[in-house]
């Protein structure tokens, strides 16, 4: 099990430095200049811009570049924005906290909700519950999540005046609420489609009619024996989930005002502030890579036969 | 009073090709200490009347249209759900033929166990662990008090089938359904295991209905025999009786394709044929296309369940001269 994790972590070093140096080159390779971007409107003096240029190290060849910036990450300095002049360890800080309540409140309903109408589903397949449940996920993996944005804003806000359209404080539950729901809608129809097919299936597993034939009563049947082995898959499923969530936190934050990690990486890349984007995806990485890593102890929990060493 | 009574039961399933008869009124009945054995091809429906005794028929798209299931004289088709369900794994308890996907998976073996004690006596979880290890004693599986945390999956199929034996006997009941017991085993180990099950149905006075397919079992252990075919009783006998002379075609062919050692070096006989699709079993005799017998009553009349005896019945129009050839 030590060894198991211990790989498992020491894995994430190719994998940091690779992720790193690709969305690197990819900002290198785009067209666009940031120290341009500053002057707006006015004609830059191409002589002032190189020396900015120079003073910022800008005018390295890429793997220089790309030297300078692991150097430096490895001293904790995430490089500066150029446009704000505030460093990117201090952007990703106030961004950060954000996106990670936004994406935690939205994997919380994820779970709760999908797991809930998943096992309902599952327990009356085909019975009408089950086909509205089917057709309702249906719809929520057809809208684009911009789509249903928008629809939960003029809906739940500007005609039902039940919740805020845009989120003013982020640390005020009730605002993140919407994002939040936004955001869970795609992958809440995927864990209610996957535990209620578990369901399904397992109900017709031989152990259970065991469960059943040793009289113990329904309630502990689908509680005890049903409802761990269903969870198996389900479990799988949302460890990869986390990092679907973040990103497609880029799309949710924008829609509704979040000043979370989506809007601050979306903002930086129409500025090409290469250091900004590459740190804030650096760190979605490494989150997506330790969350499957809980994930896949938690996986040897549920299911003894898995056995890690 | 009779242990449990079979009476006239018929059950059939509601399939997208119409209603499946899978059991054509089925009577018979077990004393206290007694073994029944049903034997049976796959589909004969032998299994489905098992369940319909146990309570665990899919129901639907099951159906019990008509029938009685005596035990201890009280019919159970009547009963509430949860009067049933109290009756279950503990006064009726099942093994069943595949030990690995017939335990829960992702709980321990004693977890399994104690939940009999829990849930029926609501013994507390220590009480219940220390019960259950004792359980596993009395079924012979070596270091039980070590092996109590184990996995099924971390058994051999032997000891798993000795822990769903162990299951089954938990709370004393009085009748013991075992659908295949040893199917899934090792010869050598089939042995060991029919002979325990034996063992302690003795010690415990138990009725015992032995649902298999293999003959060779059936002698050693059974008191009586039920053959069916396609969802009805086709011979019914004391073990010894219809070893010596089968009273029905049907089962003279299961007896004359059991390998036999005095028979080496010939080719060994099979019944011809498959058995029925029940979605439209035969006219007549159901076993009729495949009987070396048939005559053309055997295509229109369906035979009555003939007394031979006081102990024996043929469902055969011509039992008495199978049982003189």
């Amino acid at each position: 099990m030590g060894r198991y994790v211990a790989r498992r972590l020491l894995q994430m070093i190719p994998v940091f430095i690779g992720s790193t140096l690709l969305i690197f080159s990819m900002m290198y390779a785009l067209p666009g200049d940031p120290v341009a971007a500053l002057y707006g409107e006015k004609k830059p003096d191409p002589a002032q811009i190189a020396a900015i240029k120079h003073q910022l190290g800008m005018d390295l060849p890429l793997w220089h570049q790309y030297w300078n910036y692991l150097t430096g990450l490895f001293q904790g300095d995430f490089g500066t924005q150029i446009a704000t002049q505030r460093p990117v360890a201090e952007v990703i800080e106030q961004a950060f906290p954000v996106t990670i309540r936004l994406t935690l409140f939205a994997f919380v309903f994820t779970v709760v909700v999908g797991v809930l109408l998943g096992m309902v589903s599952g327990l009356f397949a085909d019975k009408a519950f089950d086909r509205i449940v089917l057709i309702f996920t249906l719809l929520l993996i057809s809208i684009p999540s911009f789509v249903l944005g928008y629809l939960f804003q003029y809906l739940f806000a500007f005609q039902l005046d039940w919740l805020t359209p845009t989120v003013q404080d982020s640390r005020d539950i009730g605002q993140l609420m919407l994002p939040a729901i936004v955001l869970a809608a795609l992958s809440l129809a995927y864990v209610t489609r996957l535990t209620r097919t578990s369901v399904a299936e397992n109900l017709r597993a031989d152990y259970i009619r065991t469960a059943i034939a040793k009289g113990l009563p329904r309630r502990r049947v689908v509680g005890v024996h049903l409802l761990r082995n269903s969870l198996i898959p389900v479990v799988t499923f949302l460890g990869t989930d986390i990092g679907a969530l973040m990103a497609g936190a880029v799309v949710t934050e924008g829609i509704f005002n979040v000043h979370g990690v989506g809007n601050t990486i979306f903002e930086a890349l129409n500025r090409r502030e290469g250091s900004t984007v590459v740190g804030i995806a650096t760190l979605i990485v490494i989150v997506y890579l330790v969350a499957s890593l809980l994930v896949d102890l938690l996986y040897a929990v549920l299911d003894p036969r898995i056995r890690y060493d | 009073m009779t242990l449990l009574e079979v009476r006239d039961l018929h059950v059939d399933f509601q399939t997208r090709d119409g209603v499946v008869k899978a059991v054509n009124g089925v009577n018979y009945s077990v004393e206290a200490g007694e073994t029944l054995a049903v034997l049976g091809e796959s589909g004969s429906g032998k299994s489905v009347t098992a369940q319909a005794v146990m309570g665990i028929l899919d129901m639907p798209p099951g159906r019990i249209p008509k029938g009685e299931i005596l035990f201890h004289g009280e019919n159970m088709l009547t009963m509430s759900k949860e009067e049933r369900r109290k009756i279950r794994g503990a006064r009726i308890a099942m093994i069943f033929q595949d030990a690995l996907s017939s335990l829960n998976p992702v709980l321990t073996v004693g977890y399994q166990l104690a939940e009999m004690f829990r849930v029926h006596q609501g013994l507390g979880r220590k009480e219940a662990k220390a019960r259950s290890i004792e359980l596993m004693e009395r079924v012979k599986i070596p270091a039980a008090k070590a092996r109590v945390n184990d996995y099924p999956h971390q058994f051999s199929g032997g000891m798993r089938q000795r822990i769903m034996i162990a299951m089954a006997l938990a709370l004393e009941p009085d009748l013991i359904i075992a659908d295949e017991p040893t199917t899934a085993l090792d010869v050598t180990v089939q042995a060991q295991v029919m002979a325990l099950l034996a063992d302690l149905q003795r010690e415990y006075n138990m009725g015992l209905i032995l649902i298999t397919h293999d003959l060779g079992v059936v002698a050693d252990v059974a008191d009586k025999i039920a053959v069916m075919y396609a969802g009805r009783i086709v011979e019914t006998a004391p073990v010894k009786e219809l070893y010596r002379a089968p009273a029905h075609p049907y089962t003279k062919g299961l007896l004359e394709s059991i390998p036999r050692l005095d028979r080496k070096g010939q080719e060994l006989y099979a019944i011809q044929g498959l058995p029925p699709n029940m979605a439209k079993v035969p006219e007549g005799c159901a076993f009729h296309p495949r009987c070396p017998a048939a005559r053309d009553i055997c295509r229109t009349e369906l035979p009555p369940l003939a007394e031979v005896d006081d102990a024996r019945g043929s469902a055969c129009h011509f039992w008495k001269e199978t049982i003189d050839a």
